[in-house]
């Protein structure tokens, strides 16, 4: 596995193994999420691969009930809007990423701060299939 | 080494234009920009002849996309009567025409020009309000796309973060939504020249007519609180907290600093120029700020001489209600945390001590992407000349003013010192 290139398709391939992998910069030891090429603390590129729990907290999040054309046709929208947000991950570097098994009806009833566990939603198979990160309480 | 960075050589504004802004589907961005410049060269007091315009910049955010025609430039040449001098197209998302602006700011400190233009454009009404999400959304960082992000989305995010931080509410950007409408109809360039009470208003009108129950709202903020009234887009960002689509066009004439006086008696003068870069949503340190913001207001001070607090008014980039809050933090008009009190005691109202968008700003005033960063330096240069009519701003030693610029979700962001020497 350390032969892959630290870029997002390498990221995405994990993500395909219910894995959270991100690069650790050997010289600084930052640790970027997706992975990066280039360390943007020391601009080093000798790196390495490392797995992330999946554990965290909700930093910032959204409802969205005017949904972008991608989350339509999965039947989001008005009458059904989704929650994302931004998860600090208890090793310090932060996801993007879906909320579910929070009420998207009743967002001022979620609470940033609140603790998160990663999860692994998937579409499509074979070559086509494409496994995004989730986090959920 | 960080050095300190100034131009080479001054640089003065001596003439503006804008557009009325709004939605537009019969014309199109030659004919905004045409529109903009005929206003502009009325306005050179002196006179220019448009033979010595030396260089053309423009920014433009994705006409590629919305009106499917790109490489812009030359297009611009063709209509003003350039042809063959240098026509530049920027982009940098709704910072766009900053960029350009900036751009002329350093081709004619760096020697290379004298005189310049410098504007912008976009048209978004021939796209439908989906289509426009989806042109806004290229600007985005493509992390937040693939997590299902909208624009109003990570701005909303950035509410969350910054309510939880400080204690504040929704309340806060009503406020901001008040304050900026109320300054809109002193605007006749503005898209909706209406406060919030007026949409009020009539919307009750709107429900007497038909014969349909009344609402009985208290006032602006229990209207805004209503989401029938003001539905929801992306939590907490709803219909009020967020700019309109719109069609429009901005230029303005640069000269080098030492000819300014052959244009007007009356040059407004580049005190400082701030640009800065930022991350991606995941990948910021903070989530209550904006570090291209930072950036760009800390190289515009340091150039200028100047600190926050000698900014007597600005427009900042309020694309979505809770960018002006962090955007006030991060420029360091009020500490981290106190822009929501600071906009409830009225600091930011036109008769209040640091009036922010006096324009009506992009809320009312409306956005055009690519032609907001030089319509926001258009109303700062109108203001420091005393042309603002019914919304100058009440001060008689009015000189110094700025403007702040965001691209995307703030990873282009600019800061814009003008003075009036």
């Amino acid at each position: 596995m350390e032969k892959r290139p630290f870029n997002d398709a390498s990221y995405e391939q994990y993500l395909n193994d219910r894995r959270i992998m991100g690069s650790r910069c050997k010289k600084c030891s930052a640790l970027a999420l997706p992975p990066r090429p280039i360390c943007v603390s020391c601009h080093g590129s000798d790196l390495e691969w490392v797995e992330l729990k999946g554990k965290g907290k909700l930093a910032g999040f959204t409802s969205i009930v005017v949904a972008p054309p991608a989350m339509a046709r999965e039947g989001f929208g008005r009458n059904n809007p989704y929650v994302v947000g931004v998860v600090e991950l208890d090793e310090g570097v932060k996801a993007v990423s879906r909320i579910t098994g929070v009420d998207a009806r009743n967002p001022d009833q979620i609470r940033v701060g609140m603790p998160l566990q990663a999860d692994f939603a998937s579409k499509g198979e074979g070559h086509a299939r494409q496994t995004s990160l989730v986090f959920k309480p | 080494m960080a050095r300190k960075r100034k131009l080479a050589r001054g640089v003065a504004v001596v003439g503006g234009g804008l557009t009325k802004l709004g939605l537009f589907k019969d014309r199109n961005c030659k004919d905004f920009f045409a529109e903009a410049y005929t206003e502009m060269v009325n306005s050179v007091d002196k006179g220019i002849d448009p033979k010595d315009i030396d260089a053309v910049y423009v920014g433009n955010f994705t006409n590629d996309f919305f009106v499917k025609q790109s490489h812009w430039a030359p297009i611009i040449a063709d209509l003003l009567g350039n042809v063959p001098k240098p026509v530049t197209r920027t982009e940098g998302a709704c910072a766009s025409s900053a960029l350009a602006f900036r751009e002329g700011v350093l081709a004619i400190a760096s020697g290379m020009y004298d005189i310049v233009l410098v504007g912008g454009f976009e048209q978004m009404s021939k796209c439908s309000t989906e289509e426009v999400a989806e042109g806004l959304a290229m600007a985005a960082s493509p992390y937040e796309v693939a997590a299902g992000f909208t624009f109003p989305g990570v701005f909303g995010t950035m509410a969350t973060a910054y309510f939880a931080k400080y204690g504040a509410t929704r309340e806060a950007l009503f406020n901001v939504t008040i304050k900026s409408h109320n300054n809109a109809p002193l605007n006749p360039k503005a898209q909706f020249p209406m406060t919030v009470r007026d949409f009020m208003n009539a919307r009750i009108e709107r429900s007497k007519k038909k014969a349909e129950p009344v609402p009985a709202w208290k006032d602006e903020k229990a209207y805004l609180a209503d989401p029938a009234a003001n539905p929801p887009v992306a939590w907490p960002m709803h219909l009020f907290d967020c700019c309109p689509i719109s069609d429009g066009a901005a230029c303005m004439l640069l000269v080098a600093e030492d000819m300014a006086r052959n244009f007007t008696d009356v040059p407004i003068h580049v005190a400082g120029l701030g640009q800065g870069s930022g991350y991606s949503l995941h990948a910021k340190k903070d989530l209550t700020s904006y570090e291209a913001t930072r950036a760009a207001g800390n190289a515009a001070y340091e150039m200028s001489g100047l600190t926050p607090n000698d900014i007597q008014f600005s427009e900042v980039h309020d694309c979505f209600s809770i960018a002006e809050l962090v955007t006030m933090e991060d420029l360091g008009f009020v500490k981290p945390g106190q822009a929501h009190r600071a906009v409830a005691d009225g600091m930011t109202r036109l008769d209040g001590p640091r009036p922010i968008n006096t324009s009506g700003g992009l809320k009312s005033k409306g956005h055009p992407v690519g032609a907001t960063g030089v319509a926001q330096l258009y109303e700062v240069w109108t203001q420091l000349r005393g042309q603002a009519g019914n919304r100058q701003v009440p001060n008689p030693n009015l000189r110094i003013g700025a403007a702040h610029n965001l691209g995307g979700t703030g990873g282009t962001c600019t800061f814009t010192i003008l003075e009036r020497r």
